[in-house]
């Protein structure tokens, strides 16, 4: 049987992602903003770290954070219209497997879909990456499935 | 690119202020060398001579949960009073202890400990029969062995019924060297 991958202590996991995640913001956000959202990241995944169950793709996991953060950011000091704009620019995490297939959903639910089923993490998980509740995230994922299933050729 | 040690530090600072923290932890310098300090908001939870960061936390982690964070702040209290304690500016911590996940016959041994004056010594076997229990040396012994706060838990006050060092989980050098501090030797 396999064993879930044990939780690492936050110091490690923080200083493991901390430059990747800055890295991050700072594209997204120009590095004046970076700054309090990288903080406003790391808090975040802090907040949820104890509800954890396993670590495994914790890198996922923290930098869709991330980008949840830099939207939440750009939507407080940008009109909406330059938002989609930048929501569709290289804001997608590499889900890689799931990224072609999932590309025509809203970003709540493709970032549900995507977390679900490419990474298996549970809606706890999920929740905290999206700043929601894990009902919301458990119904943005299934909203996407039906989606898909919809939009699939037959 | 690099973390600018002000982010890192108002990251940590927030941490902390917004206790999200299950236990924060830095490494403080002493004359018996660098010292590994872990406090919770309890209480102080561990002192270690094995001061690299990494062979400490997972430790730290199963006694107070996965929330482990390096930070200045939540040691100030115990960096302070060891300060002043190797400047021989302190005799008595007055620090709250975390001993949480500890057996009741080691928590009661730790008690009995904390009251051996400063500059003193004792045995084993009297701590044992302090604790009721006057067979139990070798258990006490095992005690100090393991005790998650030496120093502020005087285990280095504890000597064999002989008069011998016996021994320290830090090493005999450091034995040696906080009786002699403290006049004890």
């Amino acid at each position: 049987m396999m064993h879930a991958v044990a939780i690492p202590p936050f110091e490690h996991f923080y200083e493991q992602h901390r430059v990747e995640v800055l890295r991050l913001l700072r594209r997204r956000l120009g590095a004046d903003q970076a700054d309090d959202a990288f903080q406003e990241t790391f808090l975040r995944a802090l907040r949820a770290y104890r509800r954890l169950e396993h670590g495994e793709h914790l890198r996922a996991w923290v930098l869709t954070i991330a980008q949840n953060v830099a939207l939440d950011a750009l939507r407080r000091t940008k009109p909406t219209a330059e938002l989609i704009e930048a929501g569709a620019e290289d804001s997608r995490p590499a889900y890689e497997d799931l990224a072609e297939l999932t590309n025509g959903l809203p970003r709540t639910e493709r970032a549900a879909v995507v977390l679900r089923y490419g990474y298996d993490l549970s809606y706890d998980q999920i929740a905290s990456a999206l700043g929601s509740t894990p009902d919301a995230a458990r119904q943005a994922a299934s909203t996407g499935v039906r989606r898909l299933r919809r939009s699939s050729p037959s | 690119m690099t973390i600018s040690p002000d982010l890192d530090r108002r990251f940590r600072e927030a941490a902390i202020a917004l206790d999200l923290v299950d236990m924060g932890f830095d490494v403080v310098d002493s004359p018996i060398g660098p010292l590994f300090v872990a406090a919770s908001t309890r209480g102080l939870a561990a002192i270690s001579f094995e001061s690299d960061p990494d062979d400490q936390l997972a430790r730290i982690a199963k006694i107070a949960g996965p929330c482990v964070l390096r930070s200045p702040k939540a040691i100030d209290a115990a960096r302070r009073e060891l300060d002043e304690y190797f400047a021989g500016r302190r005799r008595v911590f007055d620090l709250t202890l975390d001993l949480r996940a500890l057996p009741p016959f080691t928590v009661s041994v730790l008690h009995e400990l904390g009251r051996v004056p400063y500059g003193e010594t004792t045995t084993y076997g009297a701590l044992a029969a302090a604790v009721g229990r006057p067979r139990a040396a070798r258990a006490v012994g095992t005690v100090m062995n393991r005790n998650r706060i030496p120093i502020v838990l005087p285990c280095h006050r504890v000597i064999g019924s002989s008069g011998n060092l016996v021994g320290y989980a830090g090493g005999l050098d450091r034995k040696i060297t906080l009786l002699e501090l403290e006049g004890a030797r």
